[in-house]
């Protein structure tokens, strides 16, 4: 037993006074949780506090909150642990508050239908069988579900949305949790509409290319769910078998990234920034969306040559491995760029080979590795289609001049 | 202690300050640098988003390259190289069939990847093995009065397992700690974990220097003198793109932003010419002005720029 002082952010819209901290003390296992001493508080001493919950055991997602700075359930996380977090200094104080990103109804308790589960109807939440629909039970390989194992753990608490650090600055981005159900579908080979699917969210410019990679979803999520990776997936996919090219440029960036890896061992910044806008070749500079970029960069260009800060030789020139090692990267490219299938290594699947124990929603961590992607449905696109999909509404200019 | 040292692209392309302050500070610090010249680029991501395997295989390359040096270990100077580094070499020591299978494609070169590299970003390498009373013994003009705020970057904070942060190694609080050390004063803001946007400055440059642009007002707010990064492609959204982020969020800002070399190079004697603060679009003046006022003869060679 220890003393902790939770200080919950409490705020009653109709007594239309601002938002402000309740400090409150008990005496309570350092293994309970911060949803028990919540509820003890209500029982105790104050009966209007106002926190969602259900379960109690981190099954049913209710509970989201911030605790001292993070995001999560308040039922499976323990007092010892939630104290130890704060940078404050201050022992066993635990600041708890709402999540988030989602505007608040009443103290701990956001309105999940305004934000979350809106953006979770957005990305189509089902399945769109294919047809013929069979007489009995679709039959799909083991692999395909156990892929899409990880998007599925996901209960919807919303603590990724929380700290979605791009919905912070763009609240129109899709997000980490409606993202993470969209992968659940692509990567079922029962869904018809894959292609679809992925051109919805690569024409959203608040869709699949606005995540900025920042793994606080990652971090966030109570079931390893790691909504990032499933982004990344979707990019992969709608980007390297469907050839989208989204309104973002992101597509086009990605592409542009990997060639000039390939062609210089080293990143070229000042050929990489024209060729994410015009097309990823050495004449992508010359496109007029490139152009249009880079008249509205050109401040900022010319202050960082005249600081010294990019050379005129590195701009043009970039830098670039030896020959040797050139050779060595053009033959790591071609054999694993040529391969038919990718290679991916999934260890929320797979889990830790040296550890003693195995991660317990491992489903399967006996069986070999499943090292390569398996098939949910290959794009017909992929192979025949000679010109990469645009999103509707933009002109189908070819990508050099 | 000699290390394998990783520079990235960045710090030798549009940040050369970077690399150039951490060759003038290794010395000071006892740290032998040998170069890994032959390592590529460690796709920050992107050529994950790509393909997985390709990215693991061109980092297995570095990884390879770096333990046929006489290195202790491998030390990167960017938060981003040193994220993407670390996610490629979990999956390559968690499963040996994994491991051989990218192996197998660096045959061409003769290199193979052992399990268990160390790879430490400077700022973990200053903490954890030159350790902070050393650092602090070698400190010359200690930063009195400069209020630093702390910009961590995403791949060096996030995620907290695959970085390593725990109660004995709080990875999240090394730059405090170093600022500290240093003599200098911690500014706390809203945007010390946050992400500085650069990643989608290319996607969606409004919200990207958004991202900027308020961490920037934070710390002004919070009245620090200067931000420091450990990594170069936050430097460029916060100080390249300043001038930019600030139209976006509409106010001032005028913040000048420290590469983490350069922080500890003030702090050790260096000057700040000569760890290439003048390249920096957002001069570093408050720095300039402290240096000049408050510790005499700092800085006064470095007069007119």
């Amino acid at each position: 037993m220890s003393e902790y002082t939770l200080r919950i952010r409490r705020f009653d819209p109709e007594s239309g006074g601002a938002a402000y901290w309740d400090e409150r003390s008990l005496e309570m296992g350092d293994k309970r949780s911060v949803l028990d001493a919540i509820l003890e508080l209500k029982d105790t001493q104050d009966g209007s506090i106002g926190i969602r919950c259900s379960c109690q055991q981190g099954i049913c997602g209710s509970c989201g909150v911030r605790i001292n700075g993070k995001p999560g359930l308040a039922c499976n996380t323990h007092l010892d642990a939630a104290a130890a977090r704060a940078h404050n200094g201050d022992e066993n104080v635990i600041t708890v508050e709402p999540m988030g990103n989602i505007p608040v109804i009443r103290d701990l308790i956001v309105d999940m239908d305004a934000v979350h589960w809106k953006k979770i109807r957005r990305v189509t939440p089902w399945l769109i069988n294919k047809e013929p629909i069979p007489d009995r039970e679709y039959i799909v390989p083991h692999d395909n579900m156990v892929d899409i194992t990880q998007p599925m753990a996901c209960i919807q608490c919303g603590a990724c949305v929380s700290d979605c650090l791009s919905m912070e600055v763009d609240p129109g981005f899709i997000g980490p949790a409606a993202l993470a159900k969209a992968y659940r579908f692509v990567g079922d080979p029962r869904d018809a509409e894959h292609l679809e699917r992925l051109k919805d969210l690569s024409e959203d410019e608040h869709g699949l290319y606005d995540c900025t990679h920042c793994f606080n979803c990652v971090d966030a999520c109570p079931k390893d769910v790691a909504p990032m990776n499933q982004i990344m997936r979707l990019r992969r996919i709608a980007g390297d078998d469907y050839h989208i090219n989204d309104r973002n440029n992101g597509n086009r960036h990605e592409e542009a990234f990997v060639t000039l890896v390939r062609d210089y061992g080293l990143l070229h910044e000042a050929e990489l920034l024209p060729r994410s806008y015009g097309g990823n070749s050495w004449f992508g500079k010359f496109h007029p969306d490139a152009g249009k970029e880079l008249l509205t960069s050109l401040g900022t260009v010319i202050k960082a040559v005249l600081r010294g800060k990019i050379s005129p030789k590195i701009a043009i020139f970039g830098h670039k491995l030896p020959s040797e090692d050139m050779k060595s990267l053009k033959q790591i490219y071609k054999v694993v760029d040529g391969r038919e299938s990718r290679t991916e290594l999934n260890l929320y699947i797979t889990g830790y080979e040296d550890e003693d124990e195995i991660p317990e929603h491992a489903p399967h961590a006996d069986d070999p590795t499943p090292l390569v992607v398996p098939d949910a449905g290959a794009p017909e696109a992929a192979s025949s289609a000679e010109e990469p999909i645009e999103p509707a509404g933009e002109s189908n200019e070819s990508e050099t001049p | 202690m000699k290390v394998a040292y990783w520079p990235g692209c960045v710090s030798r392309g549009f940040t050369p300050e970077l690399h150039g302050s951490m060759a003038k500070v290794a010395p000071l610090l006892e740290i032998e640098l040998i170069e890994l010249d032959r390592a590529s680029c460690c796709g920050a991501g992107v050529i994950a988003e790509h393909n997985q395997e390709l990215a693991d295989t061109l980092n297995a390359r570095t990884f390879a390259l770096a333990q046929r040096t006489e290195g202790e270990l491998m030390m990167n100077i960017c938060s981003t190289c040193q994220g993407a580094q670390s996610e490629c070499q979990e999956r390559l020591d968690a499963n040996s069939d994994y491991r051989d299978h990218i192996n197998s494609n660096l045959i061409g070169d003769g290199l193979k990847y052992e399990k268990g590299l160390t790879n430490k970003n400077f700022l973990w390498l200053l903490v954890e093995e030159i350790g902070l009373d050393a650092l602090r013994a070698k400190v010359k003009r200690p930063l009195t009065n400069l209020k630093v705020g702390p910009f961590y970057g995403c791949y060096i904070v996030r995620p907290q397992e695959r970085i390593g942060i725990t109660e004995d190694r709080p990875r999240d609080r090394y730059l405090q700690m170093v600022i500290e050390a240093l003599g200098g004063t911690v500014i706390d803001y809203a945007g010390v974990y946050k992400c500085c946007g650069f990643p989608i400055v290319t996607m969606n440059k409004q919200a990207s220097l958004t991202m900027a642009g308020r961490h920037l007002g934070d710390a002004i707010d919070a009245e620090a003198d200067c931000l420091v990064v450990p990594c170069p492609l936050c430097h460029l959204n916060l100080d390249l793109q300043q001038p930019a982020a600030a139209k976006v969020v509409n106010r001032e800002l005028g913040m000048p932003v420290l590469h983490l070399p350069q922080l500890v190079g003030l702090a050790l004697g260096l000057e700040p010419k000569d760890l290439g603060m003048s390249k920096h679009v957002i001069r570093p003046t408050s720095v300039i002005d402290w240096s000049t006022s408050v510790v005499a003869g700092a800085g006064a060679s470095a007069g007119g720029w």
